[in-house]
């Protein structure tokens, strides 16, 4: 069953011009600022004065930028652009006991990561993100989220070299992921998103997810808000079981594959709040204030605006800065327009939206 | 008594210090990958990667020694990828894993080529008068299976054309002991009632091809039985199965309800996980795997990792080779 999906309200911006209101939020990465990487290399470098403070400092003064680079585009909800992380599963593996790190391994040509394995139980230590969490919240004048990689994912893209299952270490860390949200929920956190971008590989393991988030939302106050972030798979395949998890926000990308795959969440009814991606993270091209508007209206095919979250696909980090920051800006721009549209009785709720391409 | 060979499926990962040098020399993108024809600097670091896997190979006392497959930016997929008139698409998943290569989109006639013989050469260059050269190809089906076809037209047509391309690439290949032909697909996706006996024909092309031993390794589960028994139908010397992630039971059932080649090939060490089996763990897995194949006693045993190596981190990959290579030793002995 979803959560309660009242704490929608407690983001509305107090000065919001319409009636209606679409929660405009991203999916977490940014494109780094040029310098900041610049500033990796030499904190890498043993023969440059660079030091790790002046590192910090460097990824704190990324983080001040993108988290206002967010407000300038208008968003509702904002996030640091996750300019201290380097890899999604390499990040929180750093920050969890029961890991090690042998080296990088291949995804694709030249592209690596640094697989970790687990090679033994694996424990809560430090918090893992609530010094961010507490500077970003510092910096922004909006509501900060909080992507979290989900313990499904943290599992599958591991060497596990010590839990009989990758199920069990799943379950392992999906607690640990509580503990995590417990420390962010205390610090001021009310907006969570797991992302389990591994999913869409297995969909057959739906029900390891399902339990894994049983877990995370345990004891986690129910105006605190709680995403999961799904992307490029066959949904067929974990919908309608979806609406069995213990989530308030079910997050999508949509827009690459045209919404071909939309109708699939149309029957039986969707029951969490739906977060649809509206602009494509996979091409460089901006998508206008129009066709953005047409793809917002795919989602209230599935949802009732009071339901439906507007979103980038995905995280935008691939994307050239400025392309990401346009895309933003006509996002918000749409789902204002939008809002105004469904104000003045404009859009049809119960006429069929025809899809793109 | 079963002879035990020490011997990998190839497609290592590259060494830490070629990841580095390559992906500066080359570029991360789609259109940065290997074509076939890269320039001289491209080729040296290649170069000095393969000396270096070729040395580890035979400094771990492995009985057969591969190429190590470094260029191979689209895995299996590569003999295609670099092929004149194939064109490379989008970025598509390689089976389940976090990995993915270019589509190769076969426009053309699938001519020779010669790419992979060049590497063994370079190889065979290596290895001077030691006679444990082991050549690695995709199979037939899983090439054509990872390819999609914009000329031939047909599947069965495809399939053929792939084999004599294969069996044209072998030809050319310099002396070498064995050939493992890869067929993940045979699992992964198994061909359907239109292909599958054309399946063994193609494989059987290139084996007629060398006059080295072949083994068929099929990996990521058991083979249906269906399956199993055409490919039964195929020339080689050996099939190769996966006891690491495939389901056993199923394994030796095909086995032992249709029998195998002389040679078996047993896939026992995990490709695909950082923990190092140690020699006696290995030594017990051979030995509990070919007691449970009671109808036959075999001439040869490959004992081998699962699948390729390059999902592991270069330290772990190097060593797994020595817990292979000792395993093939007469001093490992199982503790009752």
């Amino acid at each position: 069953m979803s959560r309660d999906v009242e704490n929608r309200e407690q983001f509305r911006p107090e000065n919001h011009d319409n009636e209606h209101f679409l929660l405009t939020t991203v999916v977490g990465s940014y494109p780094k600022p040029k310098w900041l990487n610049r500033a990796t290399d030499l904190a890498e470098d043993p023969d440059s004065k660079f030091t790790e403070e002046h590192l910090h400092e460097a990824h704190d003064d990324a983080c001040r930028v993108i988290t206002h680079e967010h407000e300038r585009a208008g968003l509702d909800t904002v996030v640091d652009g996750e300019m201290r992380r380097n890899e999604m599963v390499e990040f929180f593996a750093h920050r969890i006991p029961g890991y090690e790190f042998n080296g990088p391994v291949k995804v694709w040509g030249h592209n690596y990561f640094d697989k970790p394995s687990v090679i033994d139980k694996v424990e809560y230590d430090e918090p893992w993100l609530v010094d961010e969490f507490e500077f970003t919240s510092d910096v922004a004048s909006k509501p900060v989220k909080v992507p979290i990689t989900g313990p499904y994912t943290l599992a599958s893209w591991s060497f596990n070299e010590h839990y009989d299952s990758e199920e069990e270490l799943a379950y392992a860390l999906a607690d640990l992921v509580n503990e995590e949200i417990e420390q962010l929920v205390e610090a001021g956190a009310r907006y969570i998103q797991i992302d389990e971008p591994a999913l869409a590989t297995t969909p057959d393991d739906h029900a390891i997810v399902g339990e894994c988030l049983e877990r995370i939302v345990s004891g986690v106050p129910d105006e605190v808000r709680v995403g999961l972030h799904v992307c490029y798979g066959d949904y067929s395949r974990i919908y309608p079981e979806l609406n069995d998890y213990p989530i308030d926000e079910f997050d999508v990308e949509l827009c690459n594959g045209g919404y071909e795959q939309i109708d699939v969440f149309t029957e039986p009814e969707f029951e969490p709040d739906l977060a649809l991606g509206v602009v494509d993270v996979h091409t460089a091209d901006v998508e206008t204030v129009e066709e953005i508007k047409e793809n917002i209206k795919q989602g209230l095919k599935v949802v009732p605006p009071e339901k439906l979250t507007i979103s980038p696909d995905c995280g935008v980090k691939l994307l050239p800065r400025e392309v990401a920051y346009q895309k933003m800006e006509n996002m918000v721009t749409a789902a204002r327009e939008v809002e105004a549209e469904l104000d003045a009785g404009e859009i049809d709720l119960a006429a069929p939206v025809p899809q793109a391409d | 008594m079963t002879e035990l060979v020490s011997t990998t499926p190839g497609l290592y990962p590259l060494p830490d210090w070629a990841k580095q040098e390559l992906s500066d020399l080359k570029g991360h993108q789609k259109h940065d990958l290997i074509s076939g024809n890269e320039g001289s600097d491209i080729v040296a670091a290649y170069d000095r990667a393969r000396e270096e896997v070729v040395s580890e190979q035979v400094d771990a006392g492995l009985d057969r020694v591969v190429e190590g497959q470094l260029r191979w930016d689209d895995m299996l997929a590569h003999p295609l990828t670099v092929h004149e008139n194939v064109d490379t698409g989008g970025i598509v998943r390689y089976y389940d894993n976090n990995n993915f290569y270019r589509d190769p989109q076969v426009r053309g006639e699938l001519t020779f080529s010669g790419d992979v013989a060049a590497e063994l050469d370079a190889t065979a260059d290596l290895l001077g008068d030691d006679d444990s050269l082991q050549a690695v190809l995709p199979g037939p089906y899983t090439l054509a299976e990872l390819a999609t076809d914009e000329y031939y037209g047909d599947e069965a047509e495809f399939l053929d054309a792939v084999g004599d391309f294969l069996a044209d690439e072998v030809d050319a290949f310099p002396t070498h002991e064995t050939l493992f032909l890869l067929e993940p697909s045979l699992v992964f996706s198994p061909p359907g009632e239109d292909v599958d006996a054309q399946v063994p024909e193609a494989i059987s092309a290139i084996s007629d091809a060398t006059d080295a031993d072949v083994v068929v390794h099929t990996y990521w589960g058991a083979l249906e039985e269906k399956v199993y028994a055409h490919l039964m139908d195929a020339d080689v010397d050996a099939l190769g199965f996966d006891f690491v992630a495939g389901d056993r039971n199923q394994t030796l059932y095909n086995i032992n309800e249709y029998g195998t080649k002389d040679d078996i090939a047993l896939g026992l060490v995990d490709g695909q996980n950082t923990l190092v089996e140690s020699p006696e763990t290995v030594r017990e897995r051979v030995d509990w795997t070919l007691d449970q194949v009671q109808s036959q006693t075999f001439d040869t045993a490959y004992v081998t990792s699962n699948t390729e190596l390059f999902y592991l981190p270069e330290n772990r990959a190097t060593e797994k080779l020595s817990a292979l290579a000792a395993v093939a030793d007469a001093e490992v002995e199982v503790e009752a």
